[in-house]
């Protein structure tokens, strides 16, 4: 990076110069391990053409897409959308003026996040749906309905957070102007924090469509589920797994994606809104940054 | 919840090993990830673009896969990785192959957070607390030391935090890939016990709340010992 850091100066043509051999030592280094790499995958046979044969079969591409992609987007979806309504209802309660609301909804959010996903799935599975005799929509609503849970606790406090960064007078201006709570919150500060938030419930999708492959747990369904019959069959363990993992990347890149370009059409240049993990305050202030006119984070 | 109280000892046991994941690969992955910070932040071009693609890939990859790549992949392509050559016991437990790869894969996962926490607490620090270090005539090692550096950890503390409550609750997916923690233990009572399923899971959630509530305590702990007043 020419461009002077806060953590070296701009270096000069010596620095320079010095910067390019470790640049071209380290590049060696990099290429020598990822050719080892490389040679022990060819020497244990897992770059025979048998073992991907499958990954360009159409049977089977069609089953990873359409088996195991689409299912799993759509558990991702599913969940997100559950994720949205129980995120509102608990979100807005912990805002709420009376503590009778407000605690019992404060306890069911930290409670959903700090709980893990593996033990919400296993309950669910067991416990919820338990009755239900498909075994494939079994795991598919235990699933959602985990996520639903976890995402939903997570997006609580993004909501809270998103409705909290609506300027102070606007509440204000619409309090003096004789609007009751109920319209304060719905036509005022919703609409404003909305744009807020977007961005983040898509953010919150990754973490999502991450966690639909914990339905491991249970039964499985989806890109995680459909990778076992193939490697079973074709005893292609790795260039599954490759695979497999190469599609996830790919959809969270395209989500993440979409989620940067909202943020600026929205919200402009600053980062999506991020809220801190169980029992921290939330808007953290960061007493160091006072009196510093650099720019401290957003 | 008879099931929980019964087998008291075996519930302790799981979350021991719970324990034993999360501080292993807390250390593994804060040093793996202090490297990996330094590469992304550093003058020289090629560790900084290896160090991107490597955070760009884990953090977008389910830790499901890379525990499956451990159990079923790795070992084919090294030996070595199938972590046969582990057996240590200490005091009762017991760590073999299975709780090795789980702590690779949770290391190898986490590091990649742990990473982006580090670099965004370089990143808060302003250009001009460099530039004022500099101006006085402090050396490159004052800088980094009495300056920067000090600014950027107490930053990067909340989201170190975050990054290791969540490895807190992600050791939970070691249980299904064979270690004996507390959400295995919790996957085959409810198997085993029916009737006790809510109950079972209060306790075993209890559990794993009363863990994160003591890891976010001493973050917060830390935060107030090093905030500048």
């Amino acid at each position: 990076m020419s461009a002077p850091g806060v953590l070296y100066d701009a270096a000069g043509p010596a620095t320079r110069a010095r910067h390019r051999i470790y640049s071209i030592v380290a590049g060696i280094a990099l290429v020598g391990v990822v050719a080892f790499l490389v040679y022990r995958m060819s020497a244990t046979g897992q770059l025979e053409y048998e073992k991907w044969e499958p990954f360009l079969t159409p049977r089977y591409i069609e089953a990873i897409l359409i088996d195991g992609l689409l299912v799993t987007l759509q558990m991702a979806f599913s969940a997100i959308i559950g994720a949205v309504v129980f995120g509102l209802f608990f979100g807005i309660g912990k805002l709420s003026e009376h503590t009778l609301v407000r605690w019992p909804c404060w306890l069911v959010v930290e409670f959903f996040r700090a709980v893990p996903v593996i033990l919400l799935i296993i309950f669910c599975f067991y416990a919820v749906f338990g009755d239900t005799d498909e075994l494939s929509r079994r795991t598919y609503w235990a699933v959602v309905m985990a996520l639903t849970l976890y995402n939903g606790a997570v997006l609580a406090e993004v909501f809270r957070a998103g409705i909290n960064a609506v300027p102070k007078g606007q509440a204000e201006a619409a309090y003096a102007i004789g609007m009751r709570k109920t319209q304060v919150m719905t036509v005022v500060l919703l609409p404003q924090a909305v744009k807020i938030m977007i961005p983040a419930i898509i953010s919150q999708m990754v973490v999502a469509l991450k966690d639909t492959s914990l339905g491991y747990v249970v039964a499985g369904l989806g890109l995680t589920r459909i990778a076992k019959p193939i490697y079973t069959t074709f005893f292609n363990h790795v260039p599954t797994i490759i695979v497999i993992g190469g599609m996830y990347v790919i959809v969270n890149l395209l989500l993440t994606a979409l989620a940067m370009y909202v943020q600026r059409r929205l919200v402009g240049e600053k980062k999506v809104l991020e809220v801190a993990m169980v029992g921290e305050q939330t808007p953290q202030p960061v007493p160091f940054h006072k009196g510093d006119t650099g720019g401290g984070p957003a | 919840m008879d099931a929980v109280l019964d087998n008291f000892d075996v519930v302790l046991r799981g979350f021991g090993y719970t324990i034993w994941l999360f501080l292993v690969s807390a250390v593994i992955s804060l040093v793996i990830g202090t490297l990996l910070a330094a590469a992304r932040v550093g003058p020289v071009a090629v560790l900084r673009m290896f160090a991107t693609t490597y955070v760009t890939l884990v953090r977008n990859t389910p830790l499901v896969i890379i525990f499956l790549f451990f159990q079923l992949g790795a070992g084919k392509i090294f030996d070595w990785l199938r972590f046969s050559w582990v057996d240590v016991h200490i005091g009762g437990f017991d760590f073999t192959s299975f709780f090795t790869a789980a702590v690779a894969s949770l290391s190898l996962y986490t590091s990649a957070f742990v990473c982006e926490a580090l670099r965004a607490g370089v990143n808060s620090v302003s250009l001009g607390q460099a530039e004022a270090a500099r101006a006085i005539g402090l050396p490159f090692v004052g800088v980094m030391s009495q300056v920067v550096l000090p600014q950027a950890f107490r930053a990067a503390l909340p989201p170190l935090a975050s990054t290791f409550i969540a490895l807190l609750k992600n050791t939970s997916v070691a249980g299904v890939f064979g270690v004996l923690d507390a959400a295995g233990r919790m996957k085959g009572f409810t198997n085993d016990y029916a009737d006790q399923r809510w109950g079972i899971f209060l306790a075993f959630a209890l559990g794993y709340v009363i863990l994160v509530e003591i890891v976010s305590a001493i973050a917060i702990a830390l935060e107030r010992r090093w905030r500048v007043a």
